[in-house]
């Protein structure tokens, strides 16, 4: 009663009505349902994942971290996942400019093709990437078993971020700037660089901060085509599930710990990103 | 107005194309990498289903435990998807709706299950519901309900993978829409029940459609965190992507391939779907 009372008085004085009310005594008990629900599946796991990791203390968080074939892998995730972030930038960039400039027949089919990594198993991705890039290659290249293979794991199932984070960005583009420019007499590239490039930031970044994330936590896909050799292809998911099979929980948890950083880090990333983009719309 | 002015830009767009080779080498570059990356890798997965003809088929649907397979992904897929769909909703009403403590952080913690690695998430349940020494497990066990290594925990996995993709479309749409016609719905003596499925469920419904046939795919096709969790017991937990790896480690490529043949017909299709869907929506929203 009070709470609506007051959400009415203040849009009377603010003479638009209020987005967002207080709350009532029915979504109070929803909101109370929904976060107890939210705290058993994910943010409690959460929570006892880094417990585990920091339960033997420091020393022992950090040789689990440091060890030479934890170190190795991670090295190698993330460094292959940046290598991949910078492919999808200018990619996924590409992309979206011709899906949203473009005009052809069979455009359609693009959009569903980009689409595709997302919805696929991984474990059918990782079978799929064989099929072509694997033993028996109609191509006659085979990366299976090779870091190439990590690369190409990740650009396959980080295709769609960039591209649908830009792509409506895109879309809602003025082109009139851009057409002014011209008539100003900036070339092509200028006019990109200058005018549609900034505007387009904060969406490629938030796309590349998807696709990192992605990438740093992938692990389905590379099950058939790495090989998870140690020291060679295996990936920080791989070195926490052989650590869960070896029942060493901890050790489990400590890797864990520092992949949940990274997600968290690009959870923030994108939430800073995003009200950059709407400031500026 | 609106079409006149798209009359009048499209002869414009037109003559810029043709002075502009440089638009079909970006196209051919596009092209040829969607090709290369995605089409053609998913074709050879449809070719090699059907290397012998219709007999890898056939033989995985007269397998039982493949079809046990089959039907416990399903099974667990629509209750995941179910479970998503009532949270999702609800989840993204009070995010936009209502003003509360702690709202930002909780808007940003939703998004957190996409960006979490699948083993980290089996890691993170088995650490809390585990039979032997999880946080709730063992008390749980004494109470005769086992989570891990049972159809629970595959359920849970499910459930947290897939979490945000009906929150992601459904908040975008619901920020859009603005709160005028339910406002004025309740003013005209609507209760809260009445407003939500006479204006609010119209309005998000091609939303909801949307993020459930993403989750439907994701929850079909989730790998790593069942992996850690189910225990992979032949005929009992082993979900469909597990018979997959399970195929083919086994030397069974052709088992393999047709139950990847199944999993892909299916994914894509959701796809194909939600790219039919899509411009309707945009259509319907936009004035």
């Amino acid at each position: 009663m009070t709470a609506t009372t007051v959400a009415r008085g203040r849009s009377v004085r603010s003479r638009r009505p209020a987005r967002a009310g207080g709350l009532t005594l029915a979504s109070g008990l929803g909101l109370g349902v929904a976060m107890l629900w939210f705290s058993l599946l994910v943010l409690l796991p959460l929570a006892a994942v880094v417990a585990t990791a920091t339960e033997g203390g420091w020393d022992a968080f950090w040789r689990a971290v440091s060890s030479e074939q934890t170190a190795a892998a991670i090295r190698l995730t993330v460094g292959t996942a940046v290598l991949v972030t910078a492919v999808n930038v200018v990619m996924g960039t590409l992309i979206a400019w011709v899906l949203v400039r473009d005009d052809f027949v069979g455009k359609r089919a693009l959009e569903v093709l980009i689409d595709i990594p997302f919805a696929l198993p991984t474990i059918v991705a990782g079978l799929v990437l064989l099929s072509l890039y694997g033993p028996g290659s109609p191509l006659g290249v085979d990366v299976a078993n090779t870091r190439g293979a990590v690369f190409l794991a990740f650009l396959f199932v980080t295709l769609p971020f960039v591209v649908r984070t830009v792509q409506p960005v895109l879309a809602e583009l003025d082109r009139e700037v851009e057409e002014a420019a011209a008539s100003l007499g900036a070339g092509r590239f200028t006019i990109f660089r200058r005018i549609t490039l900034p505007a387009l930031a904060p969406a490629i970044a938030a796309g590349a901060a998807l696709s990192f994330a992605r990438a740093v936590s992938e692990y389905g896909s590379l099950v058939l085509l790495s090989g998870n050799l140690p020291l060679e292809t295996e990936v920080t998911s791989v070195r926490i599930l052989s650590s869960i099979e070896n029942d060493n929980l901890a050790g489990a948890a400590a890797v864990a710990t520092v992949l949940l950083a990274i997600s968290l880090a690009v959870i923030v990333a994108i939430d800073v990103l995003q009200r950059r983009v709407t400031r500026r719309g | 107005m609106a079409e006149a002015a798209t009359v009048a830009r499209r002869p414009r767009r037109r003559g810029r194309a043709r002075r502009a080779p440089s638009r079909y080498v970006l196209r051919a570059i596009v092209a040829a990498y969607l090709l290369l990356l995605v089409a053609w890798p998913v074709s050879l997965v449809a070719k090699n289903a059907f290397a012998d003809g219709l007999t890898d088929l056939r033989a995985i649907l007269e397998d039982p435990d493949v079809m046990h397979a089959l039907g416990l992904t399903v099974r667990v897929a629509v209750v995941a998807v179910v479970v998503n769909t009532v949270f999702g909703v609800g989840m993204s009403i009070l995010l936009v709706r209502y003003e509360f403590p702690g709202k930002r952080l909780l808007s940003a913690l939703v998004d957190l299950p996409l960006s979490v690695s699948p083993i980290v998430v089996g890691l993170a349940l088995v650490l809390v519901y585990g039979g032997r020494d999880g946080w709730f497990g063992p008390a749980l066990e004494d109470a005769g309900f086992q989570v891990i290594f049972a159809t629970p925990g595959i359920v849970l996995a499910t459930v947290f993978v897939a979490l945000p993709l009906v929150i992601r479309e459904v908040v975008p749409v619901l920020e859009e829409v603005g709160v005028e016609q339910e406002q004025a719905a309740h003013s005209l003596g609507a209760g809260a029940l009445a407003t939500f499925r006479r204006i609010t469920l119209p309005t998000i419904r091609w939303a909801v459609v949307y993020g459930v046939v993403l989750s439907l795919a994701r929850s079909l096709g989730e790998f790593g965190a069942v992996k850690v969790v189910s225990g992979n017991v032949l005929g009992q937990t082993r979900t469909a992507t597990l018979v997959v790896e399970e195929k083919y480690l086994n030397f069974d490529k052709g088992g393999a391939y047709a139950t990847a043949f199944l999993l892909a017909l299916v994914s894509v299709a959701c796809i194909t779907v939600v790219s039919i869907i899509r411009p309707r929506t945009s259509e319907e929203t936009t004035p």
